[in-house]
């Protein structure tokens, strides 16, 4: 099946969706936007966490054919031509990347609570960001990275 | 495999008698994952998100009609005071990614006996309204709506309309054991409510049984030591031993198996830990609210 959909404000179409594809499938191998990262492939990870029509989602379990019409900004979406997201920024600037797999999640699970809360206290940074697993266990420098994007 | 996305509950219903092996997918938490590997290859997928009255809830009858496709993330926010129980049963879901997605529809069409929702249902008497395009709308009581394990009272051409629950006339808890706080399927779960306004008490065991179950001895018993010492109307202590009693009888109601998540004995034994547990906090806050 065909899909059009808006993906970080451009509209996009994809033809021969399967019709039991996931939007994580259709975004990277069918759209070329392969910031979003396949792991788990059952919403434990996080790795996918992309924005459905505004809410933090884990598009490895959405159909593509439920973004049809929708609006989705990944990773790829946060940065804009004045350069990277102040939470990107803060991840580079605190080391907060090792292998970088888990990277794309975070960033957006932690742009979406910093839009929300714009100073979160640790445990609502832990509960925030409880569905992003990080295999490095690099989770020290994750937390310092979300509180420098919160003051900054 | 065919992709069927109604607009209305109308169209809905229709796609559903046409198309009896649709496979009804809202927030695709197990749907999904069952897609994903290769688990489950229905003849269609019956996209509910678009039918905007599945996400709705309203007041109806001095019960909250609680819409098959409202998300856990908006029971949360919108629903926290009103249904106590679930609201908590909610928080324990998944992560704030799986909380946006997930609905108790959705819970109810998987009928895992792992569910979140399903005590925090159980303990509310709560009902499923049930629609099909050839024979309306029936209520089914949630207690006999899961029928196995994973498998539930639906007809092959109805779909899950909406969850009735009535708001609480006294405290709710809900309890679940697992290895995190987040992202966890629950070994055991508990739900709990003291119906103070017809003097009875609500149960419901989760992941220790094939289905759901309410523990309806250990309820009967509760409620009537509390009869019987008067307390319902003194809200008095709770005479030493009462909790631990209802807890080994809260036990005595489940028959859990030995799995990946924990054995037998360990979730035998957490129900009657967290039995005893929520009916102190509930007690308690009645007590308080006294």
């Amino acid at each position: 099946m065909r899909i059009e959909l808006t993906v970080n404000g451009a509209r996009h179409e994809a033809d021969d969706v399967w019709e039991g594809e996931s939007l994580l499938y259709a975004l990277r191998e069918r759209l070329g936007l392969p910031g979003s990262k396949n792991a788990c492939e059952q919403g434990e990870c996080g790795s996918c966490t992309v924005y459905l029509d505004g809410v933090p989602v884990c598009s490895c379990l959405v159909a593509a054919g439920q973004a049809q019409g929708r609006e989705v900004t990944t990773v790829e979406g946060l940065a804009d031509d004045d350069g990277l997201d102040p939470v990107q920024r803060a991840f580079v600037e605190c080391g907060a990347v090792q292998c970088g797999f888990c990277t794309p999640g975070f960033l957006v699970s932690t742009h979406d609570l910093l839009a929300r809360n714009p100073s979160p206290s640790d445990p609502e940074i832990r509960e925030a960001l409880a569905g992003n697993l990080c295999r490095c266990t690099g989770y020290e420098k994750i937390l310092d990275a979300v509180r420098m994007a919160a003051q900054s | 495999m065919d992709f069927l996305a109604p607009s209305t509950w109308a169209e809905a219903l229709a796609a559903k008698a046409e198309r009896p092996d649709a496979l009804p997918v809202a927030g695709g938490t197990d749907v999904m994952v069952e897609m994903n590997f290769d688990h489950r290859r229905p003849g269609a997928l019956l996209d509910l998100t678009r039918v905007s009255d599945l996400r709705e809830w309203a007041l109806v009858d001095g019960r909250v009609r609680l819409g098959a496709g409202v998300t856990y993330a908006r029971i949360i926010d919108e629903l926290g005071a009103t249904l106590p129980g679930l609201a908590m049963a909610a928080r324990t879901v998944g992560s704030p990614q799986i909380r946006n997605r997930g609905t108790v529809g959705g819970n109810l069409g998987a009928a895992s006996p792992a569910g979140d929702s399903h005590p925090a249902l159980l303990a509310a008497d709560a009902v499923v309204e049930i629609s099909s395009a050839a024979r309306g709308t029936r209520l089914v009581p949630v207690a006999d709506f899961y029928t196995g394990v994973k498998r539930n009272a639906l007809e092959p051409d109805e779909l899950i309309a909406a969850i009735l629950i009535a708001p609480p006339a006294g405290p709710q808890q809900f309890c679940k054991i697992g290895t995190r706080n987040a992202m966890v399927i629950a070994v055991s779960a508990f739900g709990f409510a003291l119906h103070t306004d017809r003097r009875s008490v609500g149960t419901g065991i989760g992941s220790a049984a094939p289905t759901p179950r309410r523990a309806t001895d250990a309820a009967a018993f509760l409620a009537g030591e509390l009869e019987a010492g008067g307390l319902w109307e003194s809200r008095g202590a709770l005479p030493e031993g009462l909790a631990v009693e209802f807890g080994r009888k809260v036990r005595d109601a489940a028959a859990p198996i030995d799995d990946v998540r924990g054995t037998a004995a360990y979730r035998l034994h957490t129900l009657s830990v967290m039995a005893r547990r929520a009916a102190t906090w509930a007690w308690d806050e009645h007590r308080r609210a006294a």
